[in-house]
Protein backbone atom coordinates (compact mmCIF):
# COMPACT_ATOMS: atom_id res chain seq x y z
CA UNK A 1 0.00 0.00 0.00
CA UNK A 2 1.00 3.59 -0.59
CA UNK A 3 1.79 5.99 2.24
CA UNK A 4 1.61 9.77 2.10
CA UNK A 5 3.73 11.74 4.56
CA UNK A 6 3.18 15.46 5.04
CA UNK A 7 6.17 17.62 5.89
CA UNK A 8 6.43 21.32 6.69
CA UNK A 9 9.40 23.66 6.43
CA UNK A 10 9.65 25.53 9.72
CA UNK A 11 12.14 27.48 11.79
CA UNK A 12 14.79 25.10 13.14
CA UNK A 13 13.82 23.92 16.61
CA UNK A 14 17.14 25.11 18.06
CA UNK A 15 16.59 28.71 16.98
CA UNK A 16 14.93 31.08 19.41
CA UNK A 17 12.26 32.95 17.42
CA UNK A 18 12.33 36.74 17.55
CA UNK A 19 9.18 38.78 17.22
CA UNK A 20 9.44 41.55 14.59
CA UNK A 21 9.49 45.01 16.11
CA UNK A 22 6.47 46.08 14.04
CA UNK A 23 4.39 43.28 15.56
CA UNK A 24 3.50 41.67 12.22
CA UNK A 25 5.05 38.30 12.91
CA UNK A 26 8.23 36.41 13.68
CA UNK A 27 11.44 37.34 11.89
CA UNK A 28 12.37 34.48 9.55
CA UNK A 29 14.95 36.36 7.45
CA UNK A 30 18.32 34.58 7.51
CA UNK A 31 17.04 32.10 10.07
CA UNK A 32 17.92 28.43 9.80
CA UNK A 33 14.91 26.44 8.57
CA UNK A 34 14.41 22.68 8.90
CA UNK A 35 11.81 19.97 8.62
CA UNK A 36 9.22 20.16 11.41
CA UNK A 37 10.52 17.62 13.99
CA UNK A 38 7.18 15.81 14.29
CA UNK A 39 7.15 15.41 10.49
CA UNK A 40 10.63 13.84 10.58
CA UNK A 41 9.11 11.24 12.90
CA UNK A 42 6.29 10.77 10.35
CA UNK A 43 8.78 10.18 7.52
CA UNK A 44 10.76 7.75 9.68
CA UNK A 45 7.62 5.78 10.56
CA UNK A 46 6.66 5.45 6.90
CA UNK A 47 10.17 4.21 6.07
CA UNK A 48 10.05 1.66 8.87
CA UNK A 49 6.70 0.40 7.56
CA UNK A 50 8.25 0.10 4.13
CA UNK A 51 11.22 -1.80 5.56
CA UNK A 52 8.72 -4.19 7.17
CA UNK A 53 7.15 -4.74 3.76
CA UNK A 54 3.84 -3.15 4.77
CA UNK A 55 4.19 0.02 2.73
CA UNK A 56 5.24 -0.24 -0.91
CA UNK A 57 5.73 3.40 -1.82
CA UNK A 58 6.21 6.59 0.17
CA UNK A 59 5.12 9.94 -1.25
CA UNK A 60 6.26 13.04 0.62
CA UNK A 61 4.04 16.11 0.37
CA UNK A 62 4.69 19.68 1.38
CA UNK A 63 2.57 22.78 1.03
CA UNK A 64 4.85 25.80 1.06
CA UNK A 65 7.21 28.11 -0.79
CA UNK A 66 9.74 27.02 -3.45
CA UNK A 67 12.31 26.53 -0.70
CA UNK A 68 10.19 23.73 0.77
CA UNK A 69 11.82 21.65 -1.98
CA UNK A 70 14.79 21.39 0.40
CA UNK A 71 12.53 19.91 3.06
CA UNK A 72 11.17 17.41 0.54
CA UNK A 73 14.72 16.51 -0.56
CA UNK A 74 15.46 15.74 3.08
CA UNK A 75 12.45 13.40 3.15
CA UNK A 76 13.67 11.78 -0.07
CA UNK A 77 17.18 11.41 1.36
CA UNK A 78 15.74 9.72 4.45
CA UNK A 79 13.95 7.21 2.22
CA UNK A 80 10.76 8.58 0.67
CA UNK A 81 10.33 7.52 -2.97
CA UNK A 82 9.00 10.68 -4.57
CA UNK A 83 7.73 14.09 -3.63
CA UNK A 84 4.94 16.54 -4.37
CA UNK A 85 5.29 20.23 -3.61
CA UNK A 86 2.13 22.27 -3.67
CA UNK A 87 3.85 25.58 -4.08
CA UNK A 88 2.68 28.94 -2.79
CA UNK A 89 4.31 32.35 -3.03
CA UNK A 90 7.01 33.26 -0.53
CA UNK A 91 5.54 34.67 2.64
CA UNK A 92 2.11 33.12 2.09
CA UNK A 93 0.99 31.10 5.08
CA UNK A 94 -1.51 28.38 4.31
CA UNK A 95 -3.81 27.60 7.21
CA UNK A 96 -4.36 24.03 8.44
CA UNK A 97 -7.87 23.81 6.95
CA UNK A 98 -6.58 24.65 3.45
CA UNK A 99 -3.57 22.36 3.90
CA UNK A 100 -5.94 19.55 4.88
CA UNK A 101 -7.99 20.10 1.71
CA UNK A 102 -4.83 19.89 -0.39
CA UNK A 103 -3.68 16.75 1.42
CA UNK A 104 -7.07 15.20 0.70
CA UNK A 105 -6.69 16.10 -2.98
CA UNK A 106 -3.25 14.52 -3.24
CA UNK A 107 -4.25 11.48 -1.20
CA UNK A 108 -7.23 10.78 -3.45
CA UNK A 109 -5.25 11.36 -6.63
CA UNK A 110 -2.55 8.98 -5.45
CA UNK A 111 -4.89 6.43 -3.85
CA UNK A 112 -2.94 6.19 -0.59
CA UNK A 113 -3.98 3.93 2.28
CA UNK A 114 -2.06 5.59 5.07
CA UNK A 115 -1.44 9.28 5.69
CA UNK A 116 1.16 10.08 8.33
CA UNK A 117 1.87 13.58 9.57
CA UNK A 118 3.33 15.28 12.62
CA UNK A 119 0.84 16.07 15.37
CA UNK A 120 1.68 19.75 15.13
CA UNK A 121 4.10 22.14 13.46
CA UNK A 122 6.42 23.99 15.82
CA UNK A 123 5.72 27.37 14.22
CA UNK A 124 1.95 27.88 14.44
CA UNK A 125 1.41 25.06 17.00
CA UNK A 126 -2.09 24.45 15.62
CA UNK A 127 -2.32 20.65 15.91
CA UNK A 128 -5.11 20.38 13.33
CA UNK A 129 -4.11 19.09 9.90
CA UNK A 130 -4.26 15.33 10.51
CA UNK A 131 -7.64 15.44 12.22
CA UNK A 132 -9.01 17.72 9.48
CA UNK A 133 -7.77 15.45 6.68
CA UNK A 134 -9.45 12.49 8.37
CA UNK A 135 -12.72 14.45 8.70
CA UNK A 136 -12.70 15.69 5.11
CA UNK A 137 -12.02 12.19 3.77
CA UNK A 138 -14.46 10.52 6.16
CA UNK A 139 -11.67 8.28 7.44
CA UNK A 140 -10.50 7.40 10.98
CA UNK A 141 -7.67 9.14 12.81
CA UNK A 142 -4.99 7.94 15.20
CA UNK A 143 -3.59 11.10 16.75
CA UNK A 144 -0.51 11.52 18.96
CA UNK A 145 0.77 8.07 18.01
CA UNK A 146 3.37 6.38 20.19
CA UNK A 147 3.18 3.04 18.35
CA UNK A 148 1.77 2.10 14.94
CA UNK A 149 1.06 -1.45 13.82
CA UNK A 150 -0.58 -2.35 10.54
CA UNK A 151 -2.71 -5.48 10.83
CA UNK A 152 -4.31 -6.51 7.54
CA UNK A 153 -6.86 -3.88 6.60
CA UNK A 154 -6.57 -2.11 9.96
CA UNK A 155 -3.96 -0.04 11.73
CA UNK A 156 -3.59 -0.24 15.49
CA UNK A 157 -2.40 2.98 17.07
CA UNK A 158 -1.23 3.38 20.64
CA UNK A 159 -1.90 7.03 21.47
CA UNK A 160 -0.22 9.24 24.03
CA UNK A 161 -3.10 10.73 26.02
CA UNK A 162 -3.18 12.90 29.14
CA UNK A 163 -3.51 10.09 31.63
CA UNK A 164 -1.23 7.59 29.90
CA UNK A 165 -1.78 5.52 26.78
CA UNK A 166 -4.87 4.56 24.77
CA UNK A 167 -5.09 2.06 21.94
CA UNK A 168 -7.47 2.38 19.00
CA UNK A 169 -8.04 0.20 15.96
CA UNK A 170 -8.72 2.03 12.71
CA UNK A 171 -10.01 0.76 9.38
CA UNK A 172 -7.65 1.64 6.50
CA UNK A 173 -7.33 4.08 4.80
CA UNK A 174 -6.51 6.07 7.92
CA UNK A 175 -4.65 9.13 9.15
CA UNK A 176 -1.96 8.89 11.82
CA UNK A 177 -0.35 11.87 13.57
CA UNK A 178 2.95 11.33 15.32
CA UNK A 179 4.01 12.12 18.85
CA UNK A 180 7.58 12.48 20.07
CA UNK A 181 8.30 8.96 21.18
CA UNK A 182 7.05 7.06 18.15
CA UNK A 183 10.59 6.63 16.84
CA UNK A 184 13.95 8.32 16.46
CA UNK A 185 14.33 9.63 12.92
CA UNK A 186 17.44 8.55 11.03
CA UNK A 187 19.97 10.90 9.56
CA UNK A 188 20.26 10.78 5.80
CA UNK A 189 23.58 9.29 4.68
CA UNK A 190 25.68 11.13 2.10
CA UNK A 191 25.04 8.55 -0.67
CA UNK A 192 21.30 8.81 0.05
CA UNK A 193 21.45 12.60 -0.08
CA UNK A 194 23.07 12.28 -3.53
CA UNK A 195 20.49 9.71 -4.65
CA UNK A 196 17.64 11.94 -3.45
CA UNK A 197 18.62 14.57 -5.99
CA UNK A 198 17.42 12.35 -8.81
CA UNK A 199 14.19 11.20 -7.19
CA UNK A 200 11.07 12.66 -8.84
CA UNK A 201 9.45 15.81 -7.45
CA UNK A 202 6.21 17.18 -8.89
CA UNK A 203 5.43 20.88 -8.46
CA UNK A 204 1.73 21.67 -8.21
CA UNK A 205 -0.53 24.53 -7.22
CA UNK A 206 -3.39 24.64 -4.74
CA UNK A 207 -5.71 25.41 -7.67
CA UNK A 208 -4.81 22.00 -9.18
CA UNK A 209 -6.81 20.54 -6.31
CA UNK A 210 -9.50 23.21 -6.41
CA UNK A 211 -8.49 24.55 -3.01
CA UNK A 212 -8.93 28.18 -2.00
CA UNK A 213 -6.07 29.09 0.34
CA UNK A 214 -7.42 32.49 1.39
CA UNK A 215 -6.98 32.70 5.17
CA UNK A 216 -9.96 32.53 7.51
CA UNK A 217 -8.05 33.91 10.45
CA UNK A 218 -6.60 37.39 10.40
CA UNK A 219 -3.50 37.96 12.50
CA UNK A 220 -3.98 41.38 14.05
CA UNK A 221 -0.76 41.42 16.02
CA UNK A 222 2.16 39.28 17.14
CA UNK A 223 3.81 40.25 20.39
CA UNK A 224 6.43 39.07 22.84
CA UNK A 225 5.12 36.98 25.70
CA UNK A 226 5.23 38.60 29.14
CA UNK A 227 8.77 38.30 30.42
CA UNK A 228 9.44 36.65 33.71
CA UNK A 229 12.37 38.11 35.52
CA UNK A 230 14.84 36.25 37.65
CA UNK A 231 14.14 36.35 41.37
CA UNK A 232 16.47 35.73 44.24
CA UNK A 233 18.99 33.02 45.00
CA UNK A 234 19.03 31.50 48.44
CA UNK A 235 22.24 30.32 50.05
CA UNK A 236 21.20 26.96 51.39
CA UNK A 237 18.36 24.55 52.09
CA UNK A 238 17.53 26.21 55.40
CA UNK A 239 16.94 29.52 53.64
CA UNK A 240 14.74 27.76 51.06
CA UNK A 241 12.74 26.06 53.81
CA UNK A 242 12.26 29.48 55.46
CA UNK A 243 11.01 30.96 52.16
CA UNK A 244 8.59 28.07 51.67
CA UNK A 245 7.28 28.45 55.22
CA UNK A 246 6.66 32.16 54.52
CA UNK A 247 4.47 31.02 51.63
CA UNK A 248 2.63 28.64 53.95
CA UNK A 249 4.22 25.49 52.58
CA UNK A 250 3.80 22.80 53.64
CA UNK A 251 0.27 23.70 54.61
CA UNK B 1 -23.60 34.04 20.82
CA UNK B 2 -24.43 30.56 22.01
CA UNK B 3 -21.48 28.39 22.95
CA UNK B 4 -21.33 24.63 23.24
CA UNK B 5 -18.69 23.51 25.73
CA UNK B 6 -17.22 20.01 25.59
CA UNK B 7 -17.40 18.50 29.06
CA UNK B 8 -14.31 16.44 29.78
CA UNK B 9 -15.25 13.42 31.88
CA UNK B 10 -14.67 9.72 32.43
CA UNK B 11 -18.35 8.73 32.34
CA UNK B 12 -18.52 9.07 36.11
CA UNK B 13 -17.46 12.61 36.99
CA UNK B 14 -16.67 15.99 35.42
CA UNK B 15 -12.95 16.62 34.99
CA UNK B 16 -11.48 19.84 36.27
CA UNK B 17 -10.30 20.88 32.80
CA UNK B 18 -13.94 21.68 31.98
CA UNK B 19 -14.18 24.50 34.50
CA UNK B 20 -11.63 26.84 32.92
CA UNK B 21 -13.31 26.28 29.55
CA UNK B 22 -16.66 27.34 31.01
CA UNK B 23 -15.02 30.61 32.08
CA UNK B 24 -13.59 31.15 28.59
CA UNK B 25 -16.94 30.34 26.97
CA UNK B 26 -18.77 32.74 29.31
CA UNK B 27 -16.61 35.53 27.87
CA UNK B 28 -17.81 34.60 24.38
CA UNK B 29 -21.52 34.12 25.05
CA UNK B 30 -24.17 31.92 26.67
CA UNK B 31 -22.71 28.71 28.05
CA UNK B 32 -24.30 25.42 27.08
CA UNK B 33 -22.62 22.09 27.66
CA UNK B 34 -22.30 18.79 25.88
CA UNK B 35 -21.82 15.61 27.85
CA UNK B 36 -21.17 12.83 25.36
CA UNK B 37 -20.49 9.41 26.77
CA UNK B 38 -22.04 6.18 27.86
CA UNK B 39 -23.98 5.80 31.12
CA UNK B 40 -23.02 9.39 31.89
CA UNK B 41 -26.30 10.83 33.22
CA UNK B 42 -24.55 11.48 36.55
CA UNK B 43 -21.92 13.56 34.75
CA UNK B 44 -24.63 15.69 33.15
CA UNK B 45 -26.33 16.24 36.52
CA UNK B 46 -22.99 17.25 38.02
CA UNK B 47 -22.17 19.52 35.06
CA UNK B 48 -25.56 21.27 35.37
CA UNK B 49 -24.42 22.54 38.78
CA UNK B 50 -21.43 24.44 37.33
CA UNK B 51 -22.00 28.15 37.90
CA UNK B 52 -23.37 30.04 34.91
CA UNK B 53 -24.39 27.04 32.85
CA UNK B 54 -27.56 26.96 30.74
CA UNK B 55 -28.59 23.83 28.93
CA UNK B 56 -26.65 20.58 29.31
CA UNK B 57 -26.98 18.40 26.25
CA UNK B 58 -26.64 14.76 27.22
CA UNK B 59 -25.70 12.35 24.45
CA UNK B 60 -25.70 8.93 26.06
CA UNK B 61 -24.75 6.20 23.62
CA UNK B 62 -22.32 3.29 23.73
CA UNK B 63 -20.69 4.78 20.61
CA UNK B 64 -19.59 7.81 22.63
CA UNK B 65 -18.15 5.85 25.57
CA UNK B 66 -14.51 6.52 24.74
CA UNK B 67 -14.94 9.83 22.94
CA UNK B 68 -13.79 8.40 19.62
CA UNK B 69 -13.51 11.42 17.33
CA UNK B 70 -15.05 9.52 14.41
CA UNK B 71 -18.27 9.05 16.40
CA UNK B 72 -18.37 12.23 18.42
CA UNK B 73 -17.47 14.82 15.76
CA UNK B 74 -20.64 14.28 13.64
CA UNK B 75 -22.74 14.59 16.83
CA UNK B 76 -21.11 17.93 17.64
CA UNK B 77 -21.33 19.14 14.05
CA UNK B 78 -25.07 18.45 14.17
CA UNK B 79 -25.52 20.38 17.42
CA UNK B 80 -23.56 23.29 15.97
CA UNK B 81 -26.56 24.08 13.75
CA UNK B 82 -28.01 25.80 16.81
CA UNK B 83 -24.78 27.05 18.44
CA UNK B 84 -22.21 29.63 17.37
CA UNK B 85 -19.04 28.39 19.04
CA UNK B 86 -17.71 24.97 20.03
CA UNK B 87 -15.37 25.48 22.96
CA UNK B 88 -13.10 22.65 24.05
CA UNK B 89 -10.31 22.14 26.58
CA UNK B 90 -6.88 21.78 24.98
CA UNK B 91 -6.51 18.29 26.45
CA UNK B 92 -5.57 15.31 24.31
CA UNK B 93 -9.29 14.51 24.04
CA UNK B 94 -10.18 18.07 23.02
CA UNK B 95 -7.30 18.36 20.58
CA UNK B 96 -8.35 15.10 18.98
CA UNK B 97 -11.99 16.04 18.48
CA UNK B 98 -12.08 19.80 17.80
CA UNK B 99 -10.25 19.91 14.42
CA UNK B 100 -12.42 17.07 13.17
CA UNK B 101 -15.50 19.12 14.04
CA UNK B 102 -13.95 22.26 12.51
CA UNK B 103 -13.30 20.50 9.20
CA UNK B 104 -16.84 19.10 9.11
CA UNK B 105 -18.12 22.66 9.54
CA UNK B 106 -15.54 24.11 7.11
CA UNK B 107 -14.20 26.34 9.87
CA UNK B 108 -10.61 27.25 10.68
CA UNK B 109 -10.08 26.34 14.33
CA UNK B 110 -8.43 28.73 16.79
CA UNK B 111 -6.13 26.56 18.89
CA UNK B 112 -5.10 26.95 22.51
CA UNK B 113 -6.51 30.40 23.27
CA UNK B 114 -5.07 32.42 26.15
CA UNK B 115 -7.65 35.20 26.23
CA UNK B 116 -10.87 36.42 24.65
CA UNK B 117 -10.28 39.89 23.19
CA UNK B 118 -13.52 40.38 21.28
CA UNK B 119 -16.49 38.43 19.88
CA UNK B 120 -14.22 36.66 17.38
CA UNK B 121 -10.78 37.81 18.51
CA UNK B 122 -8.45 35.76 20.66
CA UNK B 123 -4.81 35.53 21.69
CA UNK B 124 -2.91 32.29 21.29
CA UNK B 125 0.70 31.16 21.71
CA UNK B 126 2.81 30.37 18.64
CA UNK B 127 6.43 29.22 18.34
CA UNK B 128 6.26 27.26 21.61
CA UNK B 129 4.99 30.32 23.46
CA UNK B 130 7.85 32.52 22.25
CA UNK B 131 5.31 34.78 20.58
CA UNK B 132 1.66 35.58 21.22
CA UNK B 133 -0.60 36.11 18.21
CA UNK B 134 -3.87 38.04 18.31
CA UNK B 135 -6.16 36.52 15.71
CA UNK B 136 -9.64 37.31 14.45
CA UNK B 137 -11.83 34.67 12.86
CA UNK B 138 -13.90 35.43 9.77
CA UNK B 139 -15.83 32.15 9.92
CA UNK B 140 -19.55 32.10 10.70
CA UNK B 141 -19.04 29.48 13.44
CA UNK B 142 -16.15 29.26 15.86
CA UNK B 143 -14.22 26.18 16.95
CA UNK B 144 -11.87 26.95 19.81
CA UNK B 145 -9.57 24.99 22.09
CA UNK B 146 -8.76 26.63 25.41
CA UNK B 147 -5.53 26.56 27.38
CA UNK B 148 -6.83 25.72 30.83
CA UNK B 149 -4.10 27.49 32.77
CA UNK B 150 -4.97 30.82 31.15
CA UNK B 151 -8.49 31.05 32.60
CA UNK B 152 -9.80 30.93 36.16
CA UNK B 153 -11.89 27.90 36.98
CA UNK B 154 -15.66 28.38 37.12
CA UNK B 155 -17.33 27.37 40.38
CA UNK B 156 -18.27 23.69 40.24
CA UNK B 157 -21.48 24.34 42.16
CA UNK B 158 -24.17 26.99 42.36
CA UNK B 159 -25.44 26.64 38.79
CA UNK B 160 -28.86 25.44 37.76
CA UNK B 161 -28.56 24.14 34.21
CA UNK B 162 -31.18 21.88 32.70
CA UNK B 163 -30.27 18.50 31.28
CA UNK B 164 -31.73 17.65 27.89
CA UNK B 165 -31.13 14.38 26.05
CA UNK B 166 -29.85 14.63 22.48
CA UNK B 167 -28.85 12.02 19.98
CA UNK B 168 -26.64 11.92 16.97
CA UNK B 169 -25.20 9.47 14.50
CA UNK B 170 -24.20 6.22 16.15
CA UNK B 171 -21.08 4.14 15.64
CA UNK B 172 -19.28 5.13 12.44
CA UNK B 173 -17.65 1.71 12.20
CA UNK B 174 -14.39 3.43 11.25
CA UNK B 175 -12.61 3.02 14.55
CA UNK B 176 -12.82 1.08 17.77
CA UNK B 177 -11.41 1.47 21.25
CA UNK B 178 -9.07 -1.36 22.17
CA UNK B 179 -7.92 -0.38 25.63
CA UNK B 180 -6.04 2.06 27.75
CA UNK B 181 -3.19 2.12 30.22
CA UNK B 182 -4.04 4.97 32.51
CA UNK B 183 -1.66 5.38 35.40
CA UNK B 184 -3.35 5.25 38.79
CA UNK B 185 -1.79 7.59 41.28
CA UNK B 186 -2.58 8.81 44.77
CA UNK B 187 -0.99 12.12 43.86
CA UNK B 188 -2.91 15.06 42.41
CA UNK B 189 -3.25 15.40 38.65
CA UNK B 190 -0.49 17.44 37.03
CA UNK B 191 -2.75 19.94 35.32
CA UNK B 192 -4.78 20.74 38.43
CA UNK B 193 -2.16 20.37 41.20
CA UNK B 194 -1.36 23.34 43.47
CA UNK B 195 2.25 22.24 43.84
CA UNK B 196 4.37 20.36 41.31
CA UNK B 197 7.80 18.85 41.83
CA UNK B 198 9.49 18.20 38.49
CA UNK B 199 12.70 16.34 37.78
CA UNK B 200 15.11 16.57 34.88
CA UNK B 201 17.81 14.57 33.23
CA UNK B 202 20.17 15.17 36.16
CA UNK B 203 18.18 12.58 38.12
CA UNK B 204 20.31 9.87 36.40
CA UNK B 205 17.83 6.99 36.13
CA UNK B 206 14.32 5.81 37.03
CA UNK B 207 15.31 4.52 40.49
CA UNK B 208 17.11 7.73 41.44
CA UNK B 209 14.23 9.84 40.11
CA UNK B 210 11.77 7.88 42.22
CA UNK B 211 13.95 7.91 45.32
CA UNK B 212 14.69 11.65 45.08
CA UNK B 213 11.60 13.35 43.69
CA UNK B 214 8.72 11.26 45.02
CA UNK B 215 9.42 11.71 48.78
CA UNK B 216 9.54 15.51 48.35
CA UNK B 217 6.33 15.47 46.31
CA UNK B 218 4.62 13.29 48.91
CA UNK B 219 5.72 15.58 51.72
CA UNK B 220 4.19 18.54 49.88
CA UNK B 221 1.11 16.75 48.57
CA UNK B 222 2.43 17.66 45.14
CA UNK B 223 2.07 16.21 41.66
CA UNK B 224 5.20 14.91 39.94
CA UNK B 225 6.33 16.22 36.57
CA UNK B 226 9.40 15.78 34.41
CA UNK B 227 11.31 17.43 31.61
CA UNK B 228 11.26 15.95 28.14
CA UNK B 229 14.85 14.79 28.61
CA UNK B 230 13.87 12.81 31.71
CA UNK B 231 10.90 11.26 29.91
CA UNK B 232 12.91 10.41 26.79
CA UNK B 233 15.53 8.79 29.02
CA UNK B 234 12.78 6.60 30.47
CA UNK B 235 12.91 7.81 34.09
CA UNK B 236 9.12 8.28 34.13
CA UNK B 237 6.22 7.65 31.70
CA UNK B 238 5.32 10.15 28.98
CA UNK B 239 2.29 11.53 30.79
CA UNK B 240 4.64 13.17 33.34
CA UNK B 241 6.10 15.48 30.71
CA UNK B 242 5.74 19.21 31.27
CA UNK B 243 6.48 21.39 28.25
CA UNK B 244 5.20 22.68 24.96
CA UNK B 245 4.74 19.16 23.64
CA UNK B 246 3.67 17.72 26.98
CA UNK B 247 1.40 19.24 29.60
CA UNK B 248 1.00 22.96 30.16
CA UNK B 249 0.83 23.66 33.89
CA UNK B 250 0.48 26.72 36.09
CA UNK B 251 0.48 25.65 39.73
CA UNK B 252 0.92 27.90 42.76
CA UNK B 253 4.41 26.49 43.24
CA UNK B 254 6.57 24.73 40.67
CA UNK B 255 9.76 23.15 41.97
CA UNK B 256 12.20 22.34 39.15
CA UNK B 257 14.86 19.89 40.28
CA UNK B 258 17.86 19.26 38.04
CA UNK B 259 16.09 20.87 35.09
CA UNK B 260 18.24 23.16 32.97
CA UNK B 261 15.28 25.06 31.51
CA UNK B 262 15.10 24.41 27.77
CA UNK B 263 12.71 26.72 25.87
CA UNK B 264 10.48 23.71 25.32
CA UNK B 265 10.17 23.08 29.06
CA UNK B 266 9.75 26.73 30.04
CA UNK B 267 6.85 27.00 27.59
CA UNK B 268 4.98 24.46 29.70
CA UNK B 269 5.47 25.95 33.16
CA UNK B 270 6.40 29.62 32.99
CA UNK B 271 2.93 30.74 34.05
CA UNK B 272 3.36 29.07 37.43
CA UNK B 273 2.83 31.53 40.28
CA UNK B 274 6.13 30.81 42.03
CA UNK B 275 8.98 28.91 40.41
CA UNK B 276 11.66 27.37 42.57
CA UNK B 277 14.77 25.92 40.92
CA UNK B 278 17.37 23.62 42.38
CA UNK B 279 20.32 23.06 40.06
CA UNK B 280 24.04 22.75 40.55
CA UNK B 281 24.81 24.80 37.42
CA UNK B 282 24.40 28.43 38.41
CA UNK B 283 24.23 29.44 34.73
CA UNK B 284 21.28 27.14 33.96
CA UNK B 285 18.55 29.08 32.08
CA UNK B 286 15.97 27.92 34.62
CA UNK B 287 17.38 30.50 37.06
CA UNK B 288 16.38 33.29 34.65
CA UNK B 289 12.72 32.54 35.30
CA UNK B 290 12.92 31.22 38.86
CA UNK B 291 11.60 33.31 41.73
CA UNK B 292 13.74 31.40 44.18
CA UNK B 293 16.90 29.64 43.11
CA UNK B 294 19.19 27.31 45.03
CA UNK B 295 22.52 26.44 43.46
CA UNK B 296 23.28 23.07 44.98
CA UNK B 297 23.84 19.40 44.31
CA UNK B 298 20.29 18.08 44.14
CA UNK B 299 21.27 14.72 45.60
CA UNK B 300 22.22 16.51 48.82
CA UNK B 301 19.74 19.39 48.77
CA UNK B 302 16.52 17.53 47.92
CA UNK B 303 16.72 14.89 50.68
CA UNK B 304 17.70 17.65 53.12
CA UNK B 305 14.73 19.75 51.99
CA UNK B 306 12.39 16.78 52.30
CA UNK B 307 13.70 16.15 55.81
CA UNK B 308 13.37 19.74 56.98
CA UNK B 309 9.88 20.50 55.68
Amino acid sequence: MKALVCVKRVIDYNVKPRVKSDGTGVDLANVKMSMNPFDEIAVEEAIRLKEKGVVTEIIALSVGPAKAQETLRTALAMGADRAVLVQVDDGVEVEPLAVAKIVKGVAEEEGVSLIITGKQAIDDDSNQVGQMVAALMGRPQGTFAGEVTVDGDHVIVKREVDGGLETVKLALPAVVTTDLRLNEPRYASLPNIMKAKSKPMAIKAAADYGVDIAPRLKTLKVSEPPVRSAGIKVADVDALVAKLKEMGIPA
Amino acid sequence: MKTLVWVEHDNSSVKDATLAVVTAASQIGEVHLLVAGSGCKGVADEAAKIAGVGKVHLADDAAYANALAENVAPLVAGLMASHDAFVVPATTTGKNIAPRVAALLDVMQVSDILSVEGPKTFTRPIYAGNAIATVESSDAKLVITVRGTAFAKAEATGGSGTVEAVSGPSDSGLSSFVGSEIAKSERPELTSAKIIVSGGRALKDAETFTATIFPLADKLGAAVGASRAAVDAGYVPNDYQVGQTGKIVAPQVYIAVGISGAIQHLAGMKDSKTIIAINKDEDAPIFQVADIGLVADLFVAVPELTGKL
